[in-house]
């Protein structure tokens, strides 16, 4: 399937979470990698085509990656 | 105090740039100064017997439900119960009519900069912006353009406080003070900073800069660059070289093409218009 920019932007997001998640220590691992799908499933029935809401999401997941990916972040539950 | 330190720094300025600000002056005839209210508005609520109605409308957008699209939202309000600013209404609306109305205000006297934002087309702050009392017109309210939006009035300026980090404003010395005290500098090097060190970085100016709204990225816009000047200008910065260095590119200074937008916009009457074009005079020569 081809996927729109918008599209690839969130996967990269995603990806970008994922790849955060294996710096955490190892016992929260887990915990930080469901975060990260609950946060996405949250928006999951976004309409693909409703733009602004997607950039916002994207911003705004942005922020939250920035803000956990902070090695003072241990654990998230 | 406020009265005579608005109106004070307003002789100061208007008697040191003359050409530019003269054209600016005129059009912001709505907006004032923060001013001691006189008799009139007391009168106003003693004799007020039928209400002076007043409808705002103002934008609204929830980031809890992003697929709802923003909208305007209109409350009535009586101006005879009501304080004389923006900023007045604003807080009797949240106080009384909508407490799920979000904006960002602190000083209530145009000092912090908080309360920035888009009322009637123009950017300014909701504290030093009369209601205009004669014509019943309603007001329409905006967050600052150009911005990523928070939720309803309040804007994201990461950005913009990104870039002021960026100019690094603050005194850069190598060498001590020569008496071991204070830096110390002339009544004349002082004068420089006058028009300059007032601007509290509301954010009203960059906003208004067309040329920011499409490069915010890489150009600075006008109230950092406002800051950055007041570094160069500063008699006791030794950095002058490098601060200068840093602006030499086609981004982050020359996109500025003499707008006077922000200018025009300044809720504190400065001109940062001027001080671009001193750092352009300084760069050329």
């Amino acid at each position: 399937m081809r996927l729109s920019g918008l599209q690839r932007d969130v996967l990269a997001l995603y990806r970008q979470c994922l790849r955060e998640c294996r710096k955490k220590p190892e016992a929260s691992r887990d915990n930080f990698r469901v975060f990260a799908r609950t946060e996405f499933e949250k928006n999951i029935k976004v309409d693909k085509r409703d733009f602004g809401a997607i950039e916002f999401l994207l911003r705004k997941g942005r922020r939250q990656l920035d803000m956990y990916a902070s090695p003072g972040v241990k654990d998230i539950r | 105090m406020a009265s005579l330190r608005s109106s004070a720094s307003l002789l100061l300025s208007a008697a040191s740039r003359p050409a530019l600000r003269a054209a600016a002056v005129a059009p912001a005839a709505v907006r004032g100064m923060a001013q001691v209210t006189d008799g009139q508005q007391q009168n106003q609520m003693a004799s007020g017997d039928q209400a002076k109605l007043k409808t705002f409308q103002i934008y609204r957008w929830n980031p809890d439900t992003p697929t709802e699209k923003p909208r305007m939202q209109s409350y009535t309000l009586d101006l005879n119960k009501t304080g004389p600013m923006v900023l007045d209404a604003l807080i009797r609306i949240k106080n009384e009519l909508d407490p799920t109305l979000t904006f960002r205000r602190s000083c209530r006297e145009g000092i912090c900069g908080s309360c920035a934002m888009n009322i009637n087309g123009t950017n300014t702050l909701a504290c030093l912006c009369r209601i205009p009392a004669e014509d019943m017109a309603e007001m329409k309210i905006y967050p600052l353009p150009h911005t990523y939006v928070v939720k309803d009035l309040v804007p994201d300026l990461t950005q913009f406080y990104k870039q002021y980090k960026s100019i690094k404003p603050y005194l850069q010395r190598d060498t001590p003070a020569p008496d071991g005290r204070e830096y110390r500098q002339t009544k004349a090097d002082r004068k420089k900073l006058d028009g300059l060190y007032e601007c509290i970085l509301c954010a009203c100016c960059s906003t208004s800069c067309p040329s920011y709204w499409w490069n915010s990225e890489e150009y600075l816009g006008p109230a950092i660059l406002l800051q950055s000047y007041r570094w160069l200008a500063d008699s006791r910065d030794e950095k002058t070289a490098e601060r200068r260095d840093a602006l030499n590119n086609s981004m982050s200074l020359y996109r500025c093409h003499t707008i006077l937008n922000c200018t025009r916009t300044c809720p504190k009457g400065l001109n940062p218009g001027l001080a671009i074009a001193q750092i352009k005079k300084e760069m050329a020569f």
